[in-house]
């Protein structure tokens, strides 16, 4: 066997440099939800992973915290909250010559006051005259920092952004969009497969159009409906059982079009079987059909629950924007919008949306593929 | 509404329908004619049990909508005078509408080509490498998350600070270390547009690998053998053999992925919101359904010149579906 020639070497290598582009940006985006959001703001989260070297700007406090002692004025302080690894290197106290001074050095300002600083951030400022002023002085220093992480973005945004109720809102909408067709299709794919009656060619056939038909088609007749209904009933037009109908007539076509595929495939004689015994169609259903069909409820369940978990023109027409309504990918959006800056919010919220997704798609990715494969080869 | 009532109406619905075909099925045995024809009076109510549901959902959500909106672009923008073609005059000279089907034929040419060719050759090298599947895993991993999410994800990538900031966006960081000047990518017109589709094609190449992957297994193991016994190349094969013997398969994804890319509309909604140049058709419909109070004429003149994209696709689906019929 040939193992180690030039091609299979150079096909090695370009699997990997796919494989790294298509992984960097998810975990980018992973990494930088864990780092400090002070952090994230200034430097590049592939800069987290190492130990690096940081340039950092603090202001020592002011006379309000100064103490005597002798003959000397003394301010004493910490430049940061403890961060255990956080070493400085050197410091500086103008900004041209910002790693003048090793640590433990004496730095003397114009006004002969003297500073030093130690590795951990603790500073004694001293003079011979009072401080006078409100703020202290800047110091520039240089510190290696190693990699640290932290969960408190994910506290922030599942508490007090509003995330944590938009996951569970998510959850409220995706679980009954996806067990609702789930039932009354695997009926009508059954119905379509086993039993005889006028029409179902033509049933059928439509079933085959409408898996392409873009959502795009229903969108405005069905929020005419939505409005009509409400205001007839004096009901709130938008709500969860209108979202999970409107999903489930989304999800229809393929939804059936794949069981029947799956239901085919079944041996007629076990059908016949039952039925000479007596079994109604119901019976056949129940004690046949779904212990059988199990693998390819699970494929189907994935791929319609990931496709409602991640839809956002649904969740965006169908349901208000409000706390108590707004799915995850809608408040994503609108984080995007009015808080674009801040990175640990977005990063943070984008990566506890695709939690779920994520699961599944490791613990049950077999099941996902094969609802894919199936659902294309005959689409 | 509290999470309690919350819990509460989600159980509530899933077992109204699990009743409803537990109760009428129930009765319907219990109850049934017990005579010599039994099996048909009880199949005819056993059919409609079966179908009602689904039926209802399908007509309400689907074939009337359908018509409704064929109806409605002829008619003004609250649906009740009877305008003509002037909706469709309306966006035959509507400059963002030009621009929006401009867009959308370029995402069309562009994500289902490249996807489709990534996902081939990439489907191709891990059949042939030990950790293949490990691979396949990771580029596959973009598939199941949502569109909004990937859009977070890249604009990320997409950051732009001014020249003398420190770069946080990886792009720009890269381009800033070879010495170039950082851009904003988004906003810059035309090209922003091949930014965006980077990220639909990052997320669709997973899905044409996991086909083509299905449908490599099917090729015979000794016809590749063999014409590397004959001392082909690996191009050579990989042009020769799998891709005449792949041929119905990466129409079927081209088609799929062009079927998906035909409604995008999450990407562009969560990155640019269309401006820059960047507006697609459903984006477009979007904002006509709301813009001044909502206007279903123009809406739905848009949502058909989507619809009449799947056309022939929906064509030669029925198509197919009749050959096999007749099988």
């Amino acid at each position: 066997m040939k193992k180690f020639t030039y091609s299979s070497i150079l096909s090695q290598l370009l699997l990997l440099v796919f494989v790294i582009i298509w992984i960097i940006p998810t975990f980018g985006l992973f990494i930088s939800s864990l780092r400090d959001k002070d952090l994230l703001a200034i430097s590049g989260w592939w800069t987290s992973l190492t130990t690096t070297e940081v340039n950092e700007i603090y202001r020592m406090s002011g006379m309000a915290s100064q103490i005597q002692e002798e003959d000397y004025f003394i301010i004493k302080g910490k430049l940061f909250e403890n961060n255990p690894g956080k070493k400085i290197q050197s410091f500086g106290i103008t900004s041209k010559k910002i790693n003048e001074f090793e640590i433990g050095e004496i730095a003397i300002f114009k006004d002969k006051s003297e500073v030093t600083i130690d590795e951990n951030g603790n500073y004694l400022w001293k003079s011979f005259n009072e401080f006078t002023k409100k703020k202290g002085k800047r110091v520039f220093t240089t510190s290696l920092s190693p990699p640290s992480f932290t969960f408190d973005n994910y506290r922030e945004v599942l508490f007090k952004e509003g995330i944590g109720r938009a996951f569970i809102n998510t959850l409220a909408v995706a679980l009954p969009s996806t067990l609702i067709p789930l039932i009354i299709c695997s009926f009508f794919a059954y119905a379509l497969t086993w039993m005889k009656f006028f029409g179902r060619d033509t049933l059928l056939a439509i079933i085959i159009a409408s898996l392409v038909v873009p959502l795009q088609m229903s969108l405005i007749p069905i929020l005419t409906i939505y409005n009509d209904f409400g205001a007839l009933f004096g009901v709130a037009a938008k709500s969860y059982p209108g979202v999970w109908m409107a999903h489930t007539g989304f999800g229809l076509a393929s939804t059936t079009f794949l069981l029947r595929n799956f239901l085919k495939s079944l041996p007629n004689e076990m059908m016949e079987a039952a039925k000479v015994d007596g079994a109604s169609h119901y019976d056949i259903f129940l004690k046949i059909i779904l212990p059988l069909s199990i693998p390819a409820f699970a494929s189907i369940f994935i791929l319609q629950f990931l496709w409602c978990w991640n839809d956002l023109l649904v969740g965006l027409v169908f349901l208000d924007q409000v706390p108590s309504e707004i799915i995850l990918t809608a408040k994503l959006k609108e984080l995007l919008g009015s808080r674009g800056e801040n990175w640990e919010i977005l990063t943070t919220g984008a990566f506890v949306s695709m939690t779920i997704p994520l699961f599944i798609f490791f613990a049950l990715q077999r099941y996902f593929i094969r609802g894919l494969v199936a659902g294309s080869v005959k689409g | 509404m509290s999470l309690l009532n919350l819990s509460l109406i989600v159980f509530l619905g899933v077992l109204f329908f699990i009743s409803y075909f537990h109760i009428s099925n129930f009765v319907l045995d219990r109850y049934g004619q017990r005579s010599n024809n039994r099996y048909q009076f009880e199949n005819s109510f056993r059919v409609i049990i079966f179908i009602l549901p689904a039926f209802i959902v399908l007509f309400i959500f689907i074939l009337y909508p359908v018509f409704e909106t064929v109806r409605l672009s002829f008619y003004d923008k609250f649906g009740r005078e009877f305008v003509g073609l002037y909706n469709y005059k309306w966006a035959v000279n509507d400059p963002e509408f030009r621009r929006s089907i401009l867009n959308n034929l370029g995402w069309l040419l562009i994500v289902p080509t490249l996807s489709t060719f990534f996902g081939l050759v990439i489907a191709n090298l891990a059949d042939r490498i030990w950790w293949g599947s490990i691979a396949k895993s990771i580029i596959f991993m973009p598939m199941a998350i949502s569109f909004v999410g990937a859009g977070v994800i890249w604009k990320f990538i997409y950051e732009y600070r001014g020249p003398g900031d420190t770069q946080i966006g990886l792009l720009n960081a890269i381009i800033v270390s070879f010495g170039y000047e950082p851009q904003a990518w988004l906003t810059i017109p035309l090209w922003n547009n091949v930014f965006l589709m980077a990220i639909m094609i990052w997320i669709q190449t997973g899905l044409a690998l996991v086909i083509f992957s299905a449908a490599l297994r099917s090729i015979p193991k000794e016809m590749i053998e063999a014409s590397r016994i004959d001392g082909a190349s690996e191009l050579k094969i990989f042009f020769s053999i799998i891709i005449p013997y792949l041929e119905q398969t990466i129409l079927v994804i081209w088609t799929l992925i062009t079927i998906i890319v035909l409604r995008i509309f999450d990407i562009i909604f969560a990155m640019t919101n269309g401006e820059w140049q960047t507006g697609v058709l459903a984006n477009l419909m979007y904002d006509w359904m709301f813009r001044g109070g909502g206007d279903s004429g123009r809406g739905s003149v848009l949502a058909i010149v989507i619809m009449i994209g799947v056309i022939p696709i929906l064509a030669w689906n029925l198509y197919k579906h009749r050959q096999e019929q007749k099988i």
